[in-house]
């Protein structure tokens, strides 16, 4: 490779990563792989800005939801993962906190809504705590409880049946009732995975205006498939391909501007 | 078209067969409870006596209720935690791992095993052991026959739940991961609320097999036709009645241990209809 060719792949890495000041998170050079040749993510360098929404596209298999779960290492529930790099929560390396104190402070939503069958809208709410084995006076849960279902837009359409199951809410309502489950620890971080996936559109549109209202006050982030979601909501977007972040910027620059010729096929439906 | 009106047909009259064959069953076990039942009417179910004396004859299937229902209840005591511990480690903790596979395997293996064969080993070690203890003066009873019970019933136990267990959804373990819970906690709060059901059924269900188990009972329990006096006393059940004593009965008290027989059959089938029941309402 020529000096100058060097230089220029120097600019292109540079230009591929957005300067962002104090971010909630910073992944340093992060690879993971579900066993030893095969690796789900390579090399990610990415800061994730405070009180934004950050999208992570990519076809499947791109690694994106990997990337996700790695954030509060849910990823470690599988056996065998090898995990290398770094991810800093502020200044803390979360690679060293205990999980327990680390997933309450970064939520998770996931693709498919899953209240606990067994459990009220109340009791699904309050869940982190009671499976925490964390005692509260009933004044202080009934003000959680409130507080995170005003905080979903939910609190008008379910106060007059906390006690019935969280299942007999519709999926819309369901996956907000996930969200105010994920709320109630206050997290600084909320990451979701395809949350949209299986709503329909009417209850998908609900979602991502909460989203959008949601970012005042958490950091999130999210994963999804949807392009135009990611248009629409988010604040930065990364692109990931084969594991690797190929294109991470402000929302509005990656759709208007693409840098990676992979990217824009992406964007404009060559694949994926 | 016409070859699938054929096999209709054959399968038909095959399950017709299966169906006349059982009702054949009931209505001859019937036919031979009503001499008893005419004699001590409801009372052979709730007398204590069992007198074959010629002249006095006096039957009354109490001990043996009491003695299938204590062996049953004190087996499925022993093997709760057994099974349940198999269950949580083979269907949570080593799901789909090498380990629980073999483990797996062995309990159904415990199951294939004939009754005898678990009798004969209760005889020549477990029974011994007993004495050794000073538990009982020769090792026959309630508590010896069991523990042989619970070791036959674990499988049944075991491989219905772990099942249920296996099948808790895994999206609602990783809602509770999610949450800060450490793995006993998703156990607790999770995994068992969501299988709670399906493993009651499940040890229903065995607790029906135990009710049923005849010749390694027979061989355990001292055979004496009285309601057992304490935990390591001697007893029959209803099942090691008719087995011991079938071959020299005529008359009245041929009729009496077929009376036991229809007993058994209806505690039994109450038995699994419940346990089934719980199972239809859990999937």
């Amino acid at each position: 490779m020529t000096t100058v060719a060097m230089a220029e792949k120097q600019v292109k890495m540079e230009e591929r990563i957005v300067d962002i000041k104090n971010p909630v998170l910073s992944i340093q050079d992060l690879s993971i792989a579900y066993n030893k040749d095969k690796y789900a993510v390579k090399h990610v360098n990415a800061d994730i800005k405070k009180n934004a929404i950050t999208a992570i596209m990519g076809p499947s298999g791109c690694g994106k939801s990997t990337l996700l779960r790695a954030i509060n290492r849910m990823h470690e529930l599988y056996p065998d993962i090898v995990t290398e790099g770094k991810i800093n929560l502020h200044d803390d390396d979360i690679l060293k906190m205990s999980t327990i104190k680390l997933r309450r402070k970064i939520g998770m939503v996931f693709q498919r809504p899953n209240p606990f069958p067994t459990m009220s809208i109340y009791d699904n709410v309050i869940a982190g705590y009671k499976l925490n084995g964390i005692k509260l006076k009933r004044a202080e849960r009934d003000e959680i409880v409130e507080r995170s279902l005003r905080n979903v837009a939910l609190w008008d359409e379910v106060k007059d049946s906390l006690m019935k199951k969280g299942t007999f809410l519709s999926g819309g309502q369901q996956q907000r009732l996930c969200i105010a489950r994920a709320l109630a620890f206050q997290p600084e971080v909320i990451l979701l995975d395809e949350p949209t996936s299986a709503l329909d559109p009417v209850a998908t549109a609900k979602v991502e205006d909460l989203l959008v209202e949601l970012k005042k006050d958490y950091t999130i982030v999210l994963v999804t498939h949807n392009m135009s979601q990611a248009a629409r909501i988010s604040d930065y977007s990364m692109f990931m391909y084969l594991g690797e972040l190929v294109e991470y910027d402000k929302t509005k620059v990656m759709f208007t501007n693409p840098r990676d010729s992979r990217t824009e096929g992406y964007l404009t439906g060559k694949f994926g | 078209m016409k070859s699938d009106k054929v096999t209709k047909q054959i399968l038909f009259a095959a399950s017709l067969i299966i169906l006349l064959t059982a009702a054949g069953m009931v209505f001859s076990l019937i036919m031979g409870a009503i001499p008893v039942f005419k004699e001590f009417g409801l009372g052979f179910v709730f007398s204590n006596e069992w007198d074959p004396t010629e002249g006095r004859e006096n039957y009354g299937a109490l001990p043996f209720i009491a003695g299938t229902l204590i062996t049953s209840i004190l087996a499925i005591v022993i093997c709760l935690p057994m099974a349940f511990s198999t269950s949580l480690f083979i269907g949570e903790y080593f799901r789909k791992s090498a380990v629980a596979s073999v483990i797996s395997s062995m309990v159904d293996l415990l199951a294939g095993v004939p009754s005898i064969v678990y009798g004969l080993w209760g005889f020549y070690t477990l029974r011994p052991i007993i004495m050794e203890l000073g538990l009982s003066p020769q090792g026959y009873g309630v508590f010896t026959s069991g523990i042989i019970l619970a070791i036959m019933i674990i499988p049944y136990a075991t491989s219905l739940s772990n099942e249920i267990i296996s099948m808790v959804p895994n999206e609602l373990k990783e809602a509770a991961y999610s949450l800060g819970a450490t793995r006993m906690e998703v156990v607790f709060t999770v995994i068992l609320p969501n299988a709670r059901s399906g493993i009651v059924a499940s040890y229903i269900l065995a607790f029906g097999r135990a009710l049923g188990e005849t010749m390694a009972v027979t061989m355990l329990i001292g055979n004496s036709n009285v309601v057992p006096d304490s935990l390591f006393g001697t007893g029959n059940t209803m099942a090691s009645v008719i087995a011991n004593q079938f071959g020299e009965a005529d008359g009245l008290k041929l009729s009496a241990l077929i009376g036991i027989g229809l007993l058994l059959f209806i505690i039994t089938a109450l038995v699994n209809w419940i346990g089934k029941i719980i199972i239809k309402k859990f999937s």
